[in-house]
């Protein structure tokens, strides 16, 4: 089983489908967490019934499946006449589905400020803006970075599904292997070590961060 | 505006057959859940014990279900398994990956959860002449459970939501395959798919009342 006919050449296509694995994940991660710091801020500052829109359209990008998204966003692309390439529909649906789940921490993280602090900051004379940049901003951090580290982490696992569209990304680049030499097994293996290999070591830094910014506290 | 007429009475029409394949998708997320929690509570307690015997297979099941795709361990069940000779049927291998995911995913919930019960409980119990089973099963499980009770809710809608992950192994039966299966007969992605995205908002939706429910009447003293 385990002499393979895997060559060279086959190792740097699964590469290249990883190096696409993460180009999503970059896009997606960076538009998510503008959209979501944008939110997250906007929704700690107004009332909740205020928000209750906002908070629904969210709530539908965390409550649909993925794949559905996807095809939606794909299907609707079409129809709108858009014309975008199905990396530019997978990166903006994987974009807003982050920014849904990145709103929700950056609330969190906001909300865990106190709010004395922030009077006391503002009775200082500072002025929102620095408030905001120079008291929350660095408190609120400490909270948020964890979360988002775990949140990076699984948008990498979720961007494996933008193969429904067609995109040579690191799992579907396994499946041509597949097809073409019949050994699903040794190639899905060398597969998840890459994944394991991506995400491993962050999903450690981060749970490291986490116990060592609680002792602080 | 746009170049194409919608036709919301296929995707009507199409109501019933979703329904079934809604009910299908429950049942996996269900059977998923029920033997998830079991696995994932031996899980837990192996990751606690000294022996590296429990300790490790157990580390291993755990990191591998939280740092790979849950696409990648449905592939793995139901392509790689053929290289042993072992062929699971699109449903078996789909319920397989989500119980592997459900069961990495909740250990360390279960685990977090264990670790708030103080260790004076166990030692009570154990002096008012309970066996260590005896003591798990009757003071350390009931409380852990209540703790993790919310995260596992979570679980439950995040398996739903995985659920949709078997149409790429040719699942044909729940609410995706039923839909991608009359999606390449009549070609109206857009209306068949919304239909199928607010179907899995109110089960999810559902799901999250029902437990919310569920643990203001266990849960009350």
């Amino acid at each position: 089983m385990f002499d393979t006919a895997l060559t060279l050449n086959d190792m740097l296509f699964l590469a290249k489908g990883a190096g696409v694995t993460l180009a999503i994940t970059f896009f997606a991660v960076i538009g998510g967490t503008v959209l979501g710091l944008t939110f997250g801020v906007i929704r700690s500052h107004i009332s909740p019934w205020m928000a209750l829109p906002l908070t629904f359209v969210l709530d539908i990008f965390r409550s649909v499946p993925l794949l559905i998204q996807l095809i939606l966003a794909n299907a609707f692309q079409a129809i709108a006449g858009l014309q975008l390439s199905p990396f530019v529909t997978s990166c903006a649906v994987l974009a807003l589905y982050t920014s849904a789940y990145c709103t929700e921490i950056v609330r969190g993280a906001i909300d865990a400020v106190p709010t004395v602090t922030r009077r006391a900051a503002r009775s200082l004379g500072l002025t929102w803006g620095q408030d905001m940049t120079q008291v929350v901003f660095p408190m609120a951090l400490r909270v948020a970075l964890p979360s988002w580290i775990g949140l990076t982490l699984s948008v990498l696992k979720d961007s494996a599904l933008v193969l429904w569209l067609g995109i040579i990304e690191l799992l579907r680049s396994s499946q041509i292997l597949v097809t073409r030499l019949q050994e699903p097994m040794t190639i899905l293996l060398i597969t998840g070590a890459i994944y394991f290999a991506l995400s491993f070591p962050i999903a450690r830094l981060g749970g490291r961060l986490e116990k060592r910014w609680q002792e602080n506290d | 505006m746009f170049d194409y007429t919608f036709q919301w009475r296929q995707a009507y029409r199409a109501l019933p057959q979703m329904l079934d394949g809604a009910l299908v998708t429950l049942q996996i997320a269900v059977l998923s859940m029920v033997i998830g929690v079991t696995i994932a509570v031996i899980l837990a307690v192996a990751r606690n014990s000294k022996s590296r015997w429990l300790y490790w297979p157990a580390t291993a099941w755990v990191e591998v279900a939280r740092n790979t795709p849950a696409l990648f361990q449905i592939y793995m069940a139901h392509f790689g398994l053929g290289s042993f000779g072992i062929y699971l049927s699109p449903f078996v291998a789909l319920l397989a990956g989500i119980t592997f995911n459900n069961a990495g995913y909740l250990c360390e919930t279960f685990r977090g959860a264990l670790r708030a019960i103080p260790d004076t409980q166990v030692r009570a119990g154990r002096s008012l002449g309970m066996g260590p089973a005896k003591t798990f099963r009757l003071i350390v499980l009931p409380q852990m459970l209540r703790i993790a009770f919310l995260p596992t809710t979570n679980q439950m809608v995040w398996a739903i939501l995985m659920t949709s992950l078997g149409v790429t192994v040719g699942m044909s039966t729940d609410l995706t395959g039923v839909t991608q299966d009359l999606n390449s007969r009549t070609f109206r992605t857009f209306e068949l798919f919304a239909l199928a995205a607010v179907l899995y908002y109110v089960i999810a939706k559902a799901v999250m009342l029902g437990a919310r429910l569920l643990a203001w009447r266990l849960f009350r003293y």
